[in-house]
């Protein structure tokens, strides 16, 4: 917490030596690069359960992670006034994980028990307002010991002539690398050591497009449409298969992967002091996946300025073709995996969150222009729950 | 070649949508009244403080996508 502080204290002094006009009495906009908006999230994420895929169905799921996100946006106009944002986000999480422990069966605390994963990214756009246009290009990159990945996006949206609808287009690639760390009683030619994993491609291509729409003043809604091809790698290595004879295998799942989400928000002004915030998914997949996502979340103002919002989303899959439980699969399947990720289940998501946003900043704070608290609880139908409690501080 | 099951699925939805969208009468909203639909809780995109919440599902649950964030790769997730 005495972090966060300092941090929120470094971040207010440099948005004060940023601090300039943008506009001044004869409209004039500047072009020099300023600081628009500065965002600190940081969250905390327990879960238990006892489906580990590591130990092939069964286990403890215990894992904890502490993730902080710092973003920065910038905006600068250029000479024929077309707005630049500049977005450079920086992430890391560390986590604790008691099933990849358990790679090495006979270890009590192994290396595997932990991580930490780096993944920062950069998003540029420019936005011609005269033309309600915007394109924009993205460049991102996470890393975590036995997972790297280079990421890039291209995006373009169009505003309607009468700005009341908006259509966007993006594609997306990541190009990633996933090290072979098998189950240690499965590894050929004894225990290797860090530097000799080898590694493999995992590829995702998505195309995705989005179109939204104001109903009147208090309503607007959007459609969103993605078509995912994954190819290469799909398993995780490090993921046992108990057979009925007994036998352990690695994982093995196909090489390639084609998804199909859909989904919908309609956000709704009620009265004064409501909004509901909804929003529903269909998903599909060749593997056999089929589920549906619904969210509802009514922030509630109590005054102008303070916000509680109660949420809940219920969420339903069907199991991949390929899942079976422990010591079920047989010699005769070609694919297989023990993975309860990829098994059918339903789960519910509760909570709630708190934002205070005062006009003169929070703690009196100008710049200090917003804090949002939100804890949420987990239950899924396998046993598994979890816990997550979240921090955004927003200056500008 | 796109699955029959996901075919008829995508057929089944894209009608949902489409008769939504035939069903709405939008009326043109002008800026000056947009002051609700401006409000910061009423944005259609992701907010910040739920990028771990979205992160957890995505590692949690075999489906992604259709919200404006990954859908897909970039980290050991389904």
């Amino acid at each position: 917490m005495k972090k966060i502080f300092l941090t929120a204290a470094g971040l207010v002094t440099l948005l004060q030596s940023f601090a300039q006009k943008t506009k001044d009495s004869t409209g004039f906009e500047s072009r020099k690069l300023k600081i628009e908006e500065v965002n600190l999230v940081s969250s905390y994420y327990t879960q238990d359960g006892n489906n580990a895929a590591v130990t092939g169905g069964i286990g403890s799921e215990k894992l904890t992670d502490i993730a902080n996100v710092f973003d920065v946006k910038l905006a600068m106009y250029d000479k024929k006034m077309r707005k630049h944002t500049f977005d450079a986000e920086v992430g890391i999480d560390h986590y604790t994980s008691a099933s990849s422990d358990m790679i090495d069966l006979k270890a009590n605390s192994s290396a595997s028990h932990s991580d930490t994963r780096f993944y920062p990214s950069l998003n540029w756009s420019v936005e011609n307002d005269a033309k309600g246009r915007t394109v924009g290009a993205a460049l991102s990159f996470s890393n975590e010991f036995d997972y790297r990945s280079f990421g890039g996006n291209i995006i373009f949206s169009q505003k309607t002539k009468n700005r009341n609808g908006e259509f966007t287009a993006k594609f997306q690639t990541y190009l990633d690398q996933v090290k072979l760390v098998a189950p240690i009683e499965l590894r050929t030619g004894g225990t290797q050591r860090h530097y000799d994993y080898p590694t493999t491609a995992r590829n995702t291509f998505a195309g995705s497009i989005s179109y939204s729409q104001i109903i009147n003043e208090r309503l607007q809604i959007m459609f969103l449409a993605d078509i995912v091809q994954q190819q290469g790698y799909l398993s995780l290595p490090f993921h046992r298969v108990y057979f009925s004879d007994a036998t352990v295998h690695q994982e093995n799942l196909p090489s390639t992967r084609l998804k199909i989400p859909l989904g919908f928000r309609a956000n709704y002004f009620l009265g004064d002091r409501f909004i509901i915030r909804s929003y529903y998914r269909f998903y599909t997949d060749d593997w056999g996946l089929t589920s549906h996502t619904a969210n509802i979340e009514v922030p509630i103002k109590l005054t102008p300025f303070l916000s509680v919002s109660p949420f809940y989303r219920y969420y339903s899959q069907s199991a991949i073709k390929y899942f079976e439980a422990y010591e079920t699969h047989t010699e005769q399947d070609q694919f297989y995996t023990s993975n309860y990720d990829l098994s059918k289940f339903t789960s519910n998501f509760f909570g709630a969150g708190i934002r205070f946003a005062p006009p003169k900043g929070v703690l009196g704070e100008k710049h200090f222009n917003m804090i949002e608290l939100r804890y949420g609880h987990y239950i899924r139908s396998t046993g598994l729950t979890s816990d997550i409690i979240s921090i955004n501080l927003k200056f500008k | 070649m796109i699955p029959q099951k996901i075919k008829k699925n995508l057929i089944i939805m894209l009608s949902i949508i489409t008769t939504s969208l035939l069903a709405y009468s939008c009326t043109t909203v002008k800026e000056y009244q947009k002051n609700r639909l401006n409000d910061g809780e009423m944005g259609l995109s992701n907010r910040k403080i739920e990028k771990t919440e979205l992160s957890f599902q995505a590692y949690r649950e075999g489906s992604s996508g259709a919200n404006a964030g990954k859908s897909g790769g970039g980290c050991g997730c389904n």
